[in-house]
């Protein structure tokens, strides 16, 4: 099986000293990704400055200190922070080829990033269920669109590794699939600082 | 669910909805039966399919985003021709178009030209000329490129279908601002349309932007450092920073509006704590810079265009670049100035007010940049430098306008005028159209080998420039004596009709504009055996026009050598060497693909979807989409390889056709 790896990688370059690839540098991907990633960036600060702007509009509803439980959201923060290290983990074994290893660490992210997006949706549930849902308030509306875009941003980010355990089952760690996996890696990692951004402004400073 | 869409088609009675709205359906459907006809009957679904639906040559899709814009701009015009005449003819009672449906047209007019139409210009320039420019062979993501064209053509194709099922658009202006825009005020689908199409095509432009920084970025020529870019880039590049940076914004504040909507949300309700000033700063946040994400390339095609015709380099090139970046960055500090009532407090409005005079001083430094390019050159008084001319005075007019509205206490009287209406057209025609078509013009035979007839160009250019003088005029004045916009009525002791009567037929020598071009298009096309070229026609200076047109798919033979600014000028002049490669290689380019169309129909339907609240089809929509770019980005097989013979044929061929063409020109 490493043999039929090395052959793949081997034809790969082999390829790419021949002619030269438009796709060749993954330089120019990665900086793409980058680029795209501060649109992102730019995305969640219009949904922060409007949840800053709206977050004490409780029109009679609960604010932030009534419906936040710390420890539960401690858990998922440190979930969350802990699968971003697993990704990095699986982005170092996969600079060795390390077949074994990059998909047991893309598991375990998968699992962690999993328990997550439950969690979060348990404590949504457990609002709605409360009757404090998005109807209720301003606050809660700019609450639950913002912690919700997040969430979405994560699911994606399963069925993003889904497709990479495929692909390296499939091709083997190739150039492309590599790269594939670093970019992953780097969406996972921004999403692990936004959440550390929502951990601070939406659920420390709400509850201050 | 599909009885409440049913219920607003009628195909026994198309005018249900009115004799204006029945005839614009119509004439849709009409035009799209024609061209279903028209390649059945002469066979050309393979060729489209094989020659434009799938490929990923950005020459391609920058002609695609003209003609989606061509058609675009033809249907705002119609709807500026229909408020033309409603305005006209309403001293007393509204006349010819019901209130309802006036506020749907100037509506869609916003729309239209803005989203569809000028951006959709823009795009179609950069698509075509940054790569050329910086003498590279394609953009940084051609998949990504084709794909965002094909989410402007949705989003276009989705705002017209509105027209169609449901026959109804927004009436809340072309910002829709809540509370109105909210679902208590706007229950129909109107809102939704605006919403969605707007969405899919801002996704669109969003995608397209990284993808066009990173090709400036990354995929310059061999030599070409920042400072050597030709200003078209330069210009770009700033248009395109604030296209990352502002779209964003966009996306976040429609989906807000869309969540208060559909998911009963109260961002920017008037109840329940929401705020709708919040809307209203969010969606300028994202709408000022839009203004020079259209202006800033307008800008950068004048910079050739006068350099070329004047036979000089361009006057003050860093002082350019500076202006540019300049404008970049303060058109991110001045956008409370299009909501001075809005009753921010005075300090706040001083700030805004005294941001908009400075963002004219850099502005203010191109227009001399340009008159002292002029100054003691050859200039050559082609259709692209009259377009330039009336630029000059058209967008100079503007200015002072729009200075004179950044003093907050001048805004106080003016805000919501007629007055404000002239000013902002004033800038997009005088400056964001009249430079598409300067631009048109002067690339037109780059890409299609031919030259467009000269006589014609120039009888379009002064239609439109006497007609926009004509229909705009007349609104500065009226704005003053008080007359608001969106007016579909007014008394006629206030002695109105006259000017307006003056706007209307200043607008119909537009549309004679508008007919000069189309047969300024038709007659150039049958005479461009007669009017062929195939190289540099313009005695040009940049890139672009070193290699033959239309270039071919790989754009260059060979990699340029791009060490000096004005490149292929240098090179003319024998001061560097064209390039430095001698022997043919092997070139590999993208292979064609449907997907990228697929994406966006994908696209399309989860808009649709969403609008008419069928969530199954959605969520069916929303999985096609994912197995679609599951597919995609698993295929690493993406690429084709044009052989070194086959570069070498088809080199040789141009060589022999550029000769012939000589031979000719000189007996």
């Amino acid at each position: 099986m490493g043999n039929l790896v090395g052959q793949t990688a081997d034809q790969t370059t082999g390829q790419a000293a021949a002619t030269t690839p438009l796709s060749s540098s993954s330089s120019k991907t990665i900086f793409g990704f980058w680029v795209y990633l501060m649109t992102d960036c730019v995305l969640f600060a219009s949904l922060f400055a409007t949840y800053a702007v709206l977050h004490g509009n409780t029109f009679g509803g609960p604010s932030g200190k009534d419906i936040f439980d710390m420890p539960f959201v401690l858990t998922e923060t440190l979930m969350l922070l802990t699968s971003s290290f697993t990704a990095g983990l699986a982005v170092l074994a996969a600079q060795v080829q390390d077949k074994k290893t990059v998909i047991f660490c893309l598991a375990v992210t998968f699992l962690l990033g999993a328990s997550f997006l439950g969690m979060e949706l348990y404590e949504f549930h457990a609002l709605v269920a409360e009757g404090n849902s998005w109807r209720t308030s301003g606050f809660l509306s700019a609450f639950f669109t913002l912690v919700g875009t997040h969430g979405m941003h994560i699911a994606a980010g399963l069925i993003w590794i889904g497709v990479l355990v495929g692909q390296i089952l499939k091709k083997g760690l190739t150039k492309p699939v590599t790269r594939r996996l670093t970019l992953f890696s780097m969406f996972w990692h921004f999403l692990d600082i936004i959440w550390i951004f929502i951990f601070t402004i939406v659920y420390l400073m709400g509850v201050m | 669910m599909f009885a409440s869409i049913l219920a607003h088609i009628d195909p026994l009675n198309p005018f249900h909805h009115g004799f204006i709205i029945g005839f614009g359906q119509i004439t849709m459907v009409g035009a799209l039966l024609a061209i279903v006809a028209a390649l059945t009957l002469f066979k050309k679904w393979k060729w489209l399919w094989r020659n434009w639906l799938t490929t990923l040559d950005p020459k391609k899709i920058g002609i695609m985003y003209l003609i989606v814009a061509a058609v675009m701009l033809l249907r705002g015009l119609a709807d500026a021709g229909m408020m033309r005449l409603q305005q006209a003819l309403s001293a007393g009672d509204p006349s010819f178009l019901t209130s309802d449906h006036f506020q749907q047209v100037f509506t869609a007019h916003g729309t239209i030209m803005i989203f569809f139409a000028a951006m959709g210009a823009i795009f179609a320039l950069f698509n075509l000329l940054i790569p050329l420019q910086i003498g590279a062979r394609d953009v940084a993501f051609p998949f990504l490129n084709a794909a965002s064209f094909w989410l402007f053509a949705a989003g276009a194709g989705l705002i017209n279908l509105s027209l169609l099922v449901g026959g109804e658009f927004a009436a809340t202006g072309w910002l829709a601002y809540p509370p109105l825009s909210g679902i208590a005020y706007s229950p129909g689908v109107g809102v939704d349309y605006w919403i969605w199409s707007l969405q899919i095509a801002g996704a669109g432009s969003l995608l397209s932007g990284i993808n066009f920084l990173v090709t400036i970025f990354k995929m310059r020529a061999p030599g070409m450092t920042f400072m050597k870019m030709p200003l078209f880039v330069w210009s770009s590049l700033g248009s395109l920073a604030l296209i990352v940076f502002a779209f964003p914004i966009l996306t976040a504040t429609l989906g807000m509006l869309a969540l208060d909507r559909s998911m009963g949300m109260h961002f920017f309700t008037s109840d329940f704590g929401g705020n709708p000033m919040m809307y209203i700063n969010l969606i300028w946040a994202w709408g000022h810079p839009e203004v020079y994400i259209l202006i800033l390339p307008a800008f950068g095609i004048f910079s050739e265009v006068v350099a070329t015709f004047s036979g000089k380099r361009l006057f003050g090139y860093k002082s350019m670049v500076w202006a540019i970046v300049a404008i970049t960055v303060l058109s991110f500090l001045v956008w409370l100035h299009h909501f001075f009532t809005m009753g921010a407090g005075a300090n706040v409005n001083a700030f805004f007010g005294i941001m908009t005079m400075i963002i004219a001083v850099p502005t203010g430094v191109k227009v001399f940049n340009w008159l002292f390019t002029m100054y003691r050159g050859r200039i050559r008084f082609t259709t692209p430098m009259l377009w330039f001319l009336g630029f000059v005075l058209t967008f100079t007019i503007g200015g002072v306008a729009g200075v004179l509205m950044s003093v907050p206490a001048i805004d106080f009287q003016v805000h919501n005028s007629l007055f404000l209406v002239a000013h902002f057209h004033t800038m997009i025609v005088g400056g964001v159209v009249f430079g598409a078509f300067a631009g048109f013009t002067y690339w037109f035979p780059k890409f299609t080998g031919w030259k467009l007839n000269e006589t014609l160009g120039k009888w379009a250019f002064w239609c439109w420039l006497l007609g926009f003088l004509g229909a705009f005029v007349p609104l500065y004045i009226l704005g003053l004596m008080g007359a608001t916009r969106r007016l579909d009525h007014y008394d006629p002791s206030l002695g109105w009709q006259g000017l307006f009567i003056v706007a209307g037929l200043g607008l119909a020598l537009i549309f004679a504009g508008v007919g000069f071009q189309i047969l300024q298009l038709i007659v150039s096309y049958f005479q461009r055996k007669t009017n062929r070229a195939t190289g540099d026609i313009w005695d040009g200076r940049t890139l672009e026009w070193s290699t033959s047109s239309p270039p071919a798919e790989y754009n260059f033979a060979h990699m340029p050598n791009a060490s000096e600014r004005d490149a292929f000028w240098e090179v003319k002049q024998g001061n560097i060497p064209a390039t430095t490669e001698t022997a043919y290689k092997p070139i590999r380019v993208p292979k064609n693909t449907p997907l990228a169309m697929f994406v966006a129909g994908a696209a399309c339907t989860i808009g649709f979807a969403v609008i008419w609240k069928l969530w199954w089809l959605a969520i069916l929509g929303l999985l096609g989409l994912i197995t679609l770019l599951i597919i995609r980005f698993s295929d690493d097989d993406t690429e084709r390889t044009i052989s070194a013979a086959e570069v070498k044929k088809i080199e040789q061929a141009r060589q022999q056709k550029q000769e012939e063409e000589h031979s000719w020109a000189t007996s």
